[in-house]
């Protein structure tokens, strides 16, 4: 196992093995299905513990273990992506940016609107197959100012997605490297699916262009376009 | 309004089309006063650029009047004069800053397909197909001219469109391409191909401080634009051995420089030549390289080959061997207009340089169907077509 796969310290290791055995003991006494539950949140402990990995860090660019933000993403179920670019730009001018997550619409293409709540919360609303969107809340759950933001989404209790972006010099005259991660748990009722399928059969190509976009607004200031131009009488073999 | 549209390989048509609008706020609509057909039009109508659609609008060589201006474009304004360079440049990504122009970042909105074909995009092209962001060109009345405040240069009243117009491209084309010679005195170059970016190339190289300019070519009349006006030697590759004879012109040592003004629909008169057409109409091939296989093999040791002719695909037996072994310099790509437009204008202003030689047609804009034909045939002794939209 490659030591990019840890990303939780090793004395947080020991403690979250030694505490989710203990978690899952008393589940198990319990004999009932709410102690199941308990059970198995211990397993993820213990297996947190074991591996030094820890999925819900790995999403919102949280790691005590080092500071590599390509700690992989390797949930059983479900998705993640991760797509970067470079952008001449500083790192605090794109951190402005996307901190102001009311700005991420312009960008990313399946987002209707995201409201700012206040500084930690805000509530998105994206589109969702049939015409219909859908809503909800996220937290900010890591901030380094001009360096990372990481955040899940917060629906009764229930993370189904998270993401982070990572903001990291290039060196002199280069510009700034932007490492967007999401990741996305399509069990996880109507948001889930919504994401899923917002996310469609190539996540990694919409999220590119959504990087892409990002990077076109912040160095030319518009997003180019062709669309309403005029053109001449047109084949039905034309495939736009 | 009236456009020249693109309806499939050897099918252009004048039509009416809508007029364009401001689409972003950089954007700027130029009333067109004239247009030229280009060269590379002609790997369009002959259908050799992929990602074309029926509907589109050619042309990437215009000026005119800026008639409408967008609410962020805070350097033009209505009234302006302006040349259009072929290239959109979005001014602000790492490529611009460097002035490398045509590699814009930004300014391709197809930039995914770009990148499947050549694993990053280049920059928007007006009117030369989707691969380039399937920009509306300029072979029209009007023209929405995007990011309208890096490319479009200001040109003063009083110098007519004939002596500016290719400021849009051929010209910074030919002079770029002679730059990238890096001619030190004493240097012969030569130049595959008499059309009109090689004319600029033979004019440049004299510019740039060239001794000698060889031109290789064998349609007469383009031999002798290239001799008469440009005092240029020519070699006619129909008649004679394109290597023989350099090699003597240069005591046996070879041209110091190559350019390649002739790109990927090469007509020559060799058996390689045959086979690559043979070859690209079969779709073995896509590009028809026999230019740039001479001018690999007659370049001297650690001379620089020069292509401003356009390559899109994959290219068969180009001798690689012969380039490695004699340690060459390849020097492409799509011109960095920007760097070249304004220095360009100023020569001409003091008259240095007059590149209104090459116009041998000028067209209302309904006959540019026939322009084309003409161009491409080569009837009527033709090297460029200019179009007067209106």
């Amino acid at each position: 196992m490659m030591s990019s796969a840890q990303n939780v310290a090793e004395v947080e290791r020991w403690a979250s093995a030694l505490g989710g055995a203990g978690i899952a003991l008393y589940g198990i006494r319990q004999g009932s299905a709410a102690g199941a539950m308990i059970a198995a949140s211990g397993g993820i402990l213990i297996a947190r513990g074991a591996t030094g990995y820890c999925p819900m860090y790995a999403a919102t660019g949280v790691s005590t273990a080092d500071t590599d933000t390509r700690v992989a993403l390797r949930l059983g179920r479900g998705g993640h992506v991760e797509q970067a670019a470079t952008i001449n730009r500083s790192a605090a001018e794109l951190y402005r940016y996307w901190r102001n997550f009311e700005n991420l619409p312009r960008f990313m293409a399946h987002l209707v609107s995201v409201q700012q709540v206040d500084q930690r919360h805000s509530h998105w609303v994206a589109k969702a197959p049939a015409g219909r969107t859908v809503e909800w809340d996220a937290e900010i759950i890591n901030e380094i100012p001009n360096e990372l933001i990481g955040w899940r989404t917060v629906d009764r209790a229930d993370v189904i997605s998270a993401g982070s972006v990572r903001f990291t010099p290039a060196g002199p005259d280069r510009g700034t490297e932007v490492h967007l991660r999401l990741k996305y748990e399509p069990p996880g009722g109507r948001v889930g699916s919504a994401v899923a399928w917002m996310l469609g059969h190539d996540p990694r190509q919409i999220i590119q262009e959504d990087l892409r976009r990002f990077k076109q607004l912040m160095e030319a200031g518009e997003v180019p376009t062709t669309k309403g131009q005029p053109r001449g009488k047109q084949s039905i073999l034309n495939y736009d | 309004m009236k456009a020249l549209v693109w309806h499939g390989t050897n099918d252009v048509r004048v039509e009416r089309v809508p007029d364009p609008t401001i689409l972003n706020g950089r954007d700027a609509i130029v009333k067109i006063t004239s247009s030229a057909i280009c060269g590379s039009d002609l790997h369009l109508l002959d259908g050799y650029i992929p990602t074309m659609q029926t509907g589109d609008i050619l042309g990437h060589e215009f000026m005119g009047e800026v008639v409408e201006v967008g609410a962020e474009n805070k350097k033009l304004k209505v009234g302006d004069r302006v040349v259009v360079p072929f290239t959109i440049a979005c001014g602000g990504c790492f490529f611009c800053n460097r002035e490398l122009w045509s590699l814009c970042d930004n300014s391709n909105p197809n930039a995914w397909m770009a990148e499947k074909l050549y694993g990053y995009t280049t920059s928007g092209l007006f009117g030369y197909s989707h691969l380039t962001g399937g920009f509306a060109g300029g072979q029209a009345q009007y023209a929405r001219v995007p990011f309208a405040d890096v490319g479009p240069l200001k040109i003063p009243d009083g110098i007519p469109d004939g002596q500016v117009l290719f400021l849009s491209d051929i010209l910074p084309t030919g002079y770029m391409a002679a730059e990238n010679c890096d001619i030190k005195p004493g240097d012969v170059i030569a130049v595959w191909g008499c059309g009109p970016v090689g004319q600029m190339a033979i004019r440049s190289a004299w510019l740039l401080g060239a001794e000698r300019v060889v031109a290789i070519d064998s349609v007469p009349e383009r031999l002798r634009m290239a001799k008469e006006m440009n005092r240029a030697e020519i070699i006619n590759f129909e008649r004679d051995d394109v290597f023989d004879r350099l090699k003597s012109i240069t005591g046996g040592r070879g041209p110091d420089a190559c350019i390649d003004a002739v790109g990927l629909e090469a007509h020559g008169a060799t058996l390689d030549a045959y086979l690559d057409q043979a070859k690209a109409a079969a779709f073995l091939a896509t590009d028809r390289p026999n230019a740039l296989r001479e001018a690999i093999f007659a370049c001297r040791k650690g001379g620089t080959v020069s292509i401003p002719g356009v390559y899109g695909g994959f290219l068969d037996k180009i001798p690689f061997g012969a380039a490695f072994q004699k340690g060459l310099t390849f020097k492409m790509g799509q011109t960095h207009m920007m760097r070249y437009m304004k220095p360009l204008l100023d020569r001409i202003e003091r008259g240095e340089l007059d590149p209104s030689f090459v116009i041998t047609h000028r067209l209302p804009i309904d006959q540019a169907a026939t322009g084309y034909r003409m161009f491409r045939d080569k009837q009527d002794e033709c090297i460029k077509v200019v179009l007067k939209p209106h």
